[in-house]
């Protein structure tokens, strides 16, 4: 059961991960990393790992696509969106294969125990969060602070340039 | 326990499920009723136009947006990764000391600051 919702996941992720290299048109290439990271989040819940599924949804899902979107949606020109580099893919290569090899050397050298049905409970995440870890957790706002009131200096400036 | 997380999660598979079928249904659907005639097919320019709430459609698909939207995507962004630390405070809420609430307090405080500095700087009013 598990293996059959694992390889279809893994099924979707893939063909989500071709088609943002394979198309050629970059709001295409947005929309299939979309359905290859919610389908990472599916393979988090088949690991029992329901917070972090739950992160993978909200941040990647929901953030990181939105502002790839807007970032598309306000940048570009008519012609822009054909138009793909695509004299890179050495390098590309060399990454992608470099980091396969990373991958596959850390799962062969640890001894890979499977862990049992059992999530990591939600409740001591959270009391770990708001009683050992309140200073860092509050500091984290902080740092929201910082960079939302950062974001609207920039636009604010340059729209007075513009 | 292990049954209860499948029953959840089996839910939300059969709602993506559907969500996946219905519209690729009626596409197929549709598509199979014009190959065998059921479905008469005679285009003109008129209805090979985009749709738009009954509008003609001004400029292309590919036009720039307005640089206020912007605006929306950075507080979206950032309220966004709020929730995931309110997420594990509400659902663990009665198990948390007194200090977790106020600590929740203090955190959305900070971020209301920063929800007041877009208000007072005029980026939420569209002019």
């Amino acid at each position: 059961m598990s293996w059959v919702l694992f390889i279809l996941l893994a099924v979707v992720t893939l063909v989500g991960g071709v088609g943002v290299v394979a198309t050629r048109n970059v709001v295409h290439a947005a929309l299939s990393l979309l359905v290859s990271l919610l389908a990472v989040a599916g393979i988090y819940l088949i690991l029992f790992a329901e917070f972090l599924a739950l992160v993978q949804v909200l941040i990647y899902g929901g953030a990181i696509i939105i502002v790839l979107l807007f970032a598309i949606m306000l940048t570009r020109s008519s012609e822009y969106p054909r138009i793909s580099d695509n004299r890179q893919w050495p390098i590309g290569l060399v990454a992608a294969v470099g980091l396969l090899a990373v991958l596959a050397a850390s799962f062969w050298i640890s001894q890979h125990q499977s862990a049992g049905p059992e999530s990591p409970a939600l409740g001591n995440l959270a009391n770990s969060l708001f009683t050992r870890w309140a200073i860092p957790f509050e500091v984290a706002s902080l740092v929201l602070l910082v960079a939302l009131i950062g974001a609207i200096i920039i636009a604010r400036t340059g729209e007075d340039e513009g | 326990m292990l049954e209860d997380y499948f029953r959840q999660y089996g839910l939300i598979a059969i709602f993506i499920a559907i969500a996946v079928i219905v519209p690729t249904s009626m596409l197929t659907i549709s598509w199979l009723a014009s190959r065998i005639g059921i479905r008469p097919t005679n285009p003109t320019p008129v209805k090979q136009e985009t749709y738009e709430c009954g509008m003609e459609a001004i400029g292309g698909r590919w036009g720039q947006f307005n640089f206020r939207y912007y605006m929306y995507a950075v507080l979206f962004v950032v309220f966004d990764v709020e929730v995931i630390f309110l997420y594990p405070w509400a659902a663990k809420f009665l198990g948390l000391p007194l200090f977790a609430l106020i600590e929740m307090f203090v955190f959305v405080g900070i971020l209301l600051v920063a929800w007041a500095y877009a208000w007072r700087k005029g980026d939420l009013e569209w002019a």
